[in-house]
């Protein structure tokens, strides 16, 4: 695997949209045609050398090519969009759409993102150390599909709307988030190890919440059915689970209504 | 002598109002008296009289105070600041026309702009619900003739909308509603005992933030499902009570304002009352409206929704069309220092938006063209005034529930000022030498 380590030299003014940083586009180049991809900064294009010190080259394939992203990235937005393999670690903390529509290949952002990462995503691995902010996996304005598959994994906290309109996939949440989880969800889980203030998986029609921590107020739509033995993500223990949201529409499986399914930690 | 012009639409809320009589003096220079028109529109009409009005732009100088420029040097400086920007935002487009505000994407699209209007603190929540989820609307003529379940959520028509209660919703004598109020129901939900709440026959007094939770609980009694015993401090059986009223009715509105568009849960609150309604339809017929604030905020978004596809915060910086309110939404881009430009037509910031905003106005290139002194044009590097679109120059505005109305003209602007799109037309003029078209 080929490394292609791009430094922050000279950050921009007004935020830099670089959707190029991403093994797709990088692989097969040499530094020197990395440096000469085109980035955005307001209407004006310019290049990502101008801004990026780039070392290293792409790999044959994007598989076989890993990004190392260095330097203060908190003004660049778009950075490891639509990838469908390879590698992309991000030493510091980048602004907004880390990761969004990506495919596959694995993404480490070992500080904390803004909103709308991982938006749309439909595989691959997406690791945050830090926080994130709003729209965690959600869908992108207007589409009503969400994440579809993929897992991403928090280790810090989350803002609002984190997994809005999901549909599949898995996003994990280590420690609290701000309101509306699962909001509109259809399928996929989502797993809030910390707390949720409110308005958790209101407009839910199918798919999985588990919430360890507490929940403030409870959706008037979820109603208690059992408590359960399960194990979730390495842990073992009971849950009560809720089934909902009644007020939203519901499908029928075998005869079966198929709810919601909302998992709290006793 | 004076005469009187008749069937003047007044250019204040969105509610349109379209039987304003306005008296003017003989020369029909002076408007002497407005019939007819709420306290605030009538100011309106009224304002534009002042004799302390600004009739020619002004630049301010480092010291604070103001220098008189001419028309043709604001021009210059506007096309400058545009055509040097980066990201320039071109904000507000609410109070004015729908021909001015034309012209205004034209620049926008040339310079690679922001163009946002006053719904990012609105309704711009309410146009997030209704592309996610649609909404079944109809028209306040509808609501006049047939409605019979009336609900106000979040919202004091009484002191934002003063005559839309007597024009549509709760006293007007319509063809199915013969009777007036007699023939209605009023469901308010508000925190507060709103003058609006007083007239009534339901006030819930929601905790707040808690719309969501109700409304939700709302569509689990329509299903007749399972509730708990309490939800946001109203007790199931009051929800139950309700929702057998509502869905008992002829024909139901529900009209929402700030208190949801605003506050905690904001889009969901409208995409959940909007699925409200869509559920309430299986058993009545049932519609839901916003009420609009500016006069021509509708319009705005009918405008940009033609010409870009989206109803605001649309960002053509890269050249095509893209929307996300979080990122291209006014006061993101201010706060986070995504602009580099500020242009202000027929709205106020200055006195809307979060302070951590106004300050930002005020450090960057900025003009404001607003026909009144506003806390935008004391922020802003160069004011332009310009004619009073409803008052001294017609032109195309929406009401609320998306009907067009063309507002008329009533006496002549002050000699030599120049309306909304006359100046943008001008500006657009020299942005054509300035901006190479790619």
């Amino acid at each position: 695997m080929e490394t292609v380590t791009i430094t922050m030299k000279n950050p921009p003014g007004l935020f830099l949209e670089a959707d190029n940083v991403s093994p797709d586009t990088f692989a097969g180049k040499k530094a020197a045609d990395i440096a000469a991809l085109h980035a955005f900064e307001g209407r004006e294009q310019t290049s990502l050398g101008k801004y990026f010190e780039v070392s290293g080259n792409g790999g044959a394939t994007a598989a076989d090519t890993r990004i190392v992203v260095k330097g203060d990235v908190s003004r660049v937005k778009y950075i490891g969009m639509k990838m469908t393999a390879g590698e992309v670690v991000i030493e510091n903390s980048p602004d907004m759409y880390t990761g969004a529509w990506m495919q596959g290949g694995k993404l480490l952002v070992k500080g904390s993102t803004n909103a709308f990462t991982g938006i749309g995503m439909k595989g691959g691995e997406l690791v945050i150390e830090g926080d994130t902010g709003n729209y965690l996996g959600a869908a992108y304005r207007g589409d009503w599909r969400g994440m579809q598959g993929g897992i991403i994994r928090v280790r810090g906290n989350a803002g609002s709307d984190t997994g809005y309109f999901m549909n599949g996939g898995t996003i994990i949440v280590e420690g609290n988030t701000d309101v509306h989880v699962g909001t509109h969800m259809e399928g996929g889980t989502i797993i809030i190890k910390g707390n949720v203030p409110s308005k958790v998986g209101g407009q839910m029609v199918e798919g999985t919440i588990y919430v360890f921590g507490t929940i403030d107020v409870m959706m008037p739509g979820f109603k208690f059915v059992k408590d359960e033995e399960m194990e979730v993500d390495g842990y073992k223990g009971l849950f009560s689970l809720f089934h909902g949201d009644l007020g939203e529409r519901h499908p029928k499986r075998k005869g079966q209504v198929v709810y919601g399914k909302l998992y709290q930690k006793i | 002598m004076t005469k009187t012009v008749t069937d003047v639409i007044c250019p204040f809320c969105g509610t349109l109002c379209d039987d304003l009589e306005v008296v003017v003096s003989d020369d029909g220079k002076t408007i002497v008296d407005v019939y007819n028109a709420c306290a605030i529109g009538a100011e309106k009409f009224m304002h534009s009289q002042a004799r302390d009005r600004v009739k020619r732009p002004r630049m301010q100088q480092p010291d604070g105070t103001y220098k008189e420029v001419s028309y043709d040097e604001a021009v210059e400086y506007t096309a400058q600041m545009l055509a040097n920007a980066k990201k320039p935002l071109m904000y507000g487009w609410s109070s004015t026309s729908c021909e001015a505000q034309s012209v205004g994407h034209e620049i926008a699209e040339k310079v690679g702009a922001i163009v946002d209007n006053t719904a990012t603190v609105c309704h711009g929540t309410t146009l997030i619900a209704v592309q996610d989820v649609g909404i079944p609307s109809c028209t306040l003529g509808e609501i006049k003739n047939r409605a019979d379940r009336i609900i106000f959520w979040g919202c004091n028509p009484a002191h934002a909308h003063p005559r839309h209660q007597s024009r549509y919703s709760i006293f007007p004598r319509g063809f199915f509603t013969n009777k007036g109020h007699k023939n209605r129901k009023v469901v308010v939900v508000d925190p507060r005992r709103t003058d609006t709440a007083k007239m009534a026959d339901y006030h819930f007094q929601i905790e707040q933030g808690r719309d969501y939770e109700l409304l939700s609980a709302f569509r689990v009694a329509v299903r007749g499902e399972w509730l708990p015993d309490t939800v946001a401090g109203i007790s199931k059986e009051r929800i139950y009570e309700a929702a057998e009223m509502l869905k008992s009715g002829r024909f139901g509105i529900i009209f929402f304002g700030m208190g949801v568009t605003q506050s905690l849960s904001k889009n969901h609150n409208i995409d959940e009352a909007i699925m409200l309604t869509k559920d309430l339809n299986d058993y009545t017929k049932f519609s839901i409206m916003a009420m609009r604030g500016h006069y021509n905020v509708t319009g705005s978004g009918q405008v940009m929704g033609w010409q870009f596809g989206f109803p605001y915060a649309t960002d053509l910086s890269r050249g095509f069309a893209r929307y996300n309110p979080g990122e291209t939404t006014s006061n993101d881009l201010l706060v986070r220092g995504e602009v580099d430009a500020v242009f202000v037509l027929g709205s106020d910031p200055g006195a809307h938006f979060p302070i951590s905003s106004v300050k930002k106005i005020s450090q960057l290139p900025s003009v404001c063209v607003d026909p009144h002194i506003t806390p935008t044009s004391e922020v802003s590097k160069l004011h332009v005034p310009v004619a009073f679109v409803g008052v001294e120059v017609g032109g195309n505005c929406y009401r609320m529930d998306n009907v067009p109305i063309d507002a008329r003209k009533v006496v002549d602007p002050p000699e030599g000022m120049l309306t909304d799109e006359e100046f943008l037309t001008r500006v657009n003029k020299r942005l054509e030498q300035l901006v190479a078209v790619t």
